[in-house]
C-alpha cells in the first residue's frame, strides 16, 4: 500500500468517530448552550447551577463515586500484589471475578434486592451467626449503591492491575531482595513506581463507571433524594421533561466534570512516572 | 507457584472466599426465587414451580426480545469488526506523525460515560428518526465496541509477520488474495477473540440501548430493567426468572469467551 494512501485504512473508524461521537457530542454541547427556539443562552447552566435541589446531584454523585473508587482502587492493589505470581485456583477465582463485570449492573442490582433484603440470605446469616440483632438495610439506600459499585468496580480494578503487576520483571524484585531489601521496601521503592500509571488508569476508568452510576442507582438507591445522581437528573430532564437542552447541559456537565478528575489523575500519573521497565505483558 | 501459608495469605483467601460466597449469594437468590412458590422465610423455598416462566413469557414477547438481542449483537459484531480491521492494520503496520493523537482520539469513546454521550447521541438518533427502532440501537451499541475492537486486534496484527505478505505478493498473489487467503487467515485468532468479546459486552450493555430502544428494540437487559424498575407491577419472581434468562445468555457467551481468552484481557488495558 503507497503511504499516501495510508489514510484510506483510517477512513471507516474516523467517520464513525466523527459522525457518532464528535457530531453528537457537538450538537449536545450547542443544544446545552440553545434555549427550545434556538437562541444562545446560558440559561440551562445557570438553571442548574441555581437550582440546589438540582446542583446537590453533583455532590451526591461525588459522594458515592470517590469512595466507591478508592475503595475498589486500593483494595485492589494488595489483592494483585499478592496474586502477581500466579496462584493455585487462580482460574477459579478469575472466573467469579469477572462474573459480576460481565453479567451488568441490572442483574447483580436485582440479585443484590433479594439477597441483601431484609429477609435475604446475607442478613439471615449474620442474624443466625449472632453479628448483629436485627436485620441490617443494605438496600434502597446510599450503602446499597457504595456497595454494588464496589462488587462490579473491584475486580475491574483488580484484573487491570493484575495484568500490569504481572507485567513487572521479576528479576527487579529478585535484585532488590538480593541488594538486602526489606518486604516493604520492594513494594514502595520497586512495584508501586512501576505499577502508578496502570493505578491511575484503574482509578480513571473506574471512576468512569463510578461517576455515571445509573441502574443501581435507581434500583438499588432512593433516586428521588439521596441517591439522586447527575445521570438520574440528565436522563429525567432529557426523557422524562423531554427538555434535550437541559439534558444535553446536564450531560456535559457530567463529562466536565468527570475529565477534570481524570486530568488530575493524569497529572498525578506524570509526576510518579519515572520511566518503563515493564516487559512481557506490559 | 507453591508458597507457605502466611498471615497476608491467609487474608487473601479469606477476603477473596467472602467476595466468592456473595457473588454466588446474589446470584443464587435469583435463581431460587425464580422457581420459589411462597418462599418468605427460611434458608431454601419450601415448594418449587415454573409457573413464574411461564407468567413472565406471557407478559414479554419473549421470542421477540431474544431476537431483538440477538440481532443487535450480530450486526454490532460485525459492522464493528468492518470499521475496526482497517484501523487495526493501519496502526500495527505503519508508523506515522500524530499516530499517538490519532489512537488516543479513537479511544476516547471509551473514557466517556456512556450516560454523558449516550443523551447527546440519543438526541441525535430520535432527530434522524432511528432511535427505538433497531438500527438506532445497533448504531449507538457501535460507539464503545469499535474502539475496543481497534484495541484488542491491534496486537494481533502487530505479530502477523510483514514478510508472509510481501512473500504472497512477489509469489503473484493480487492483493484481495493476499488479505482473504493469508492476512485474514492469519489474524483469525484475534477476530474470533475481539468479536467474542464484543458479543460479552453488547449483551450487557445497558445505558445506551437503554436511551435509544424502543418497545419493539429493546434487548433483554433493558427489559430487566424496566421490569425491576416498575418492581410492584409485577411479582418479584417473575422479574428474576427473565433475570435468569439473561443470565444464562450471558453465561454461555462468557464459558465461550473464556475459551479464547483470559480474563485480564476481559479489562481493556491502555498504555
Amino acid at each position: 500500500m503507497n503511504r499516501r494512501n495510508l489514510w484510506l485504512f483510517f477512513l471507516p473508524s474516523l467517520a464513525f468517530l466523527v459522525l457518532l461521537f464528535v457530531y453528537p457530542f457537538l450538537n449536545g454541547l450547542y443544544l446545552g448552550l440553545t434555549d427550545a427556539e434556538g437562541n444562545f443562552t446560558l440559561g440551562n447552566f445557570t438553571a442548574f447551577f441555581g437550582d440546589p435541589w438540582e446542583r446537590r446531584t453533583i455532590w451526591v454523585t461525588l459522594k458515592i463515586a470517590l469512595p466507591a473508587t478508592l475503595i475498589n482502587v486500593l483494595l485492589a492493589i494488595p489483592f494483585a500484589y499478592y496474586m502477581r505470581r500466579g496462584l493455585r485456583g487462580e482460574k477459579v477465582i478469575t472466573f467469579f471475578l469477572i462474573l459480576p463485570i460481565t453479567l451488568g449492573t441490572v442483574l447483580v442490582s436485582e440479585g443484590m434486592l433479594t439477597y441483601m433484603g431484609p429477609k435475604g440470605w446475607l442478613n439471615q446469616f449474620l442474624m443466625a451467626t449472632g453479628i448483629v440483632k436485627g436485620p441490617v438495610q443494605f438496600t434502597h439506600n446510599y450503602l446499597g449503591v457504595l456497595l454494588s459499585l464496589v462488587i462490579q468496580g473491584f475486580p475491574f480494578a483488580f484484573l487491570m492491575l493484575l495484568g500490569y503487576i504481572s507485567g513487572i520483571d521479576p528479576n527487579l524484585e529478585r535484585a532488590a531482595q538480593m541488594l538486602g531489601a526489606t518486604k516493604w521496601q520492594i513494594f514502595h521503592r520497586i512495584i508501586f513506581p512501576l505499577v502508578a500509571p496502570g493505578i491511575a488508569i484503574a482509578f480513571c476508568l473506574n471512576f468512569v463507571m463510578a461517576f455515571s452510576v445509573f441502574p443501581s442507582a435507581v434500583l438499588l438507591g432512593q433516586p428521588s433524594g439521596p441517591t439522586r445522581v447527575i445521570s438520574i437528573a440528565a436522563y429525567q430532564w432529557a426523557f422524562e421533561k423531554f427538555d434535550f437542552n437541559m439534558g444535553s447541559a446536564i450531560a456535559m456537565t457530567m463529562a466536565l466534570i468527570e475529565l477534570l478528575v481524570i486530568m488530575l489523575v493524569m497529572i498525578w500519573r506524570q509526576r510518579i512516572y519515572k520511566g518503563a521497565s515493564i516487559v512481557g505483558k506490559g | 507457584m507453591e508458597r507457605k501459608l502466611n498471615i497476608s495469605g491467609i487474608l487473601f483467601f479469606v477476603a477473596i472466599l467472602i467476595y466468592l460466597v456473595n457473588i454466588c449469594g446474589i446470584l443464587g437468590t435469583v435463581v431460587f426465587n425464580s422457581i420459589s412458590k411462597g418462599w418468605y422465610s427460611g434458608i431454601f423455598p419450601q415448594h418449587f414451580t415454573l409457573e413464574w416462566y411461564r407468567y413472565m413469557a406471557n407478559e414479554h414477547d419473549l421470542p421477540q426480545l431474544l431476537l431483538a438481542t440477538f440481532t443487535v449483537t450480530i450486526v454490532v459484531v460485525f459492522v464493528s469488526l468492518l470499521i475496526a480491521f482497517p484501523t487495526a492494520y493501519g496502526l500495527a503496520r505503519y508508523d506515522f506523525r500524530l499516530k499517538g493523537a490519532l489512537l488516543s482520539a479513537l479511544l476516547l469513546p471509551m473514557i466517556v460515560p456512556p450516560m454523558a454521550y449516550g443523551i447527546p447521541l440519543a438526541t441525535v438518533l430520535y432527530r434522524f428518526h432511528l432511535a427505538t427502532r433497531l438500527s438506532g440501537v445497533i448504531v449507538a451499541n457501535l460507539v464503545p465496541i469499535v474502539p475496543f475492537m481497534i484495541l484488542i486486534l491491534t496486537p494481533f496484527i502487530e505479530q502477523i509477520g510483514v514478510n508472509l505478505e510481501a512473500a504472497a505478493r512477489i509469489l503473484g498473489a493480487s492483493k484481495v488474495q493476499t488479505f482473504f487467503r493469508v492476512l485474514v487467515p492469519l489474524s483469525l485468532p484475534g477476530i474470533l477473540t475481539a468479536g467474542i468479546l464484543a458479543v460479552v459486552r453488547t449483551i450487557s450493555m445497558f445505558e445506551l440501548t437503554f436511551l435509544v430502544a424502543g418497545p419493539k428494540s429493546q434487548t433483554i437487559v433493558v427489559a430487566l430493567y424496566s421490569d425491576a424498575y416498575a418492581a410492584g407491577a409485577r411479582p418479584p419472581q417473575a422479574i428474576d426468572a427473565l433475570a435468569v434468562v439473561y443470565f444464562l445468555i450471558a453465561m454461555i457467551c462468557l464459558i465461550v469467551a473464556l475459551k479464547f481468552t483470559s480474563p485480564t484481557q476481559m479489562v481493556f488495558k491502555v498504555k
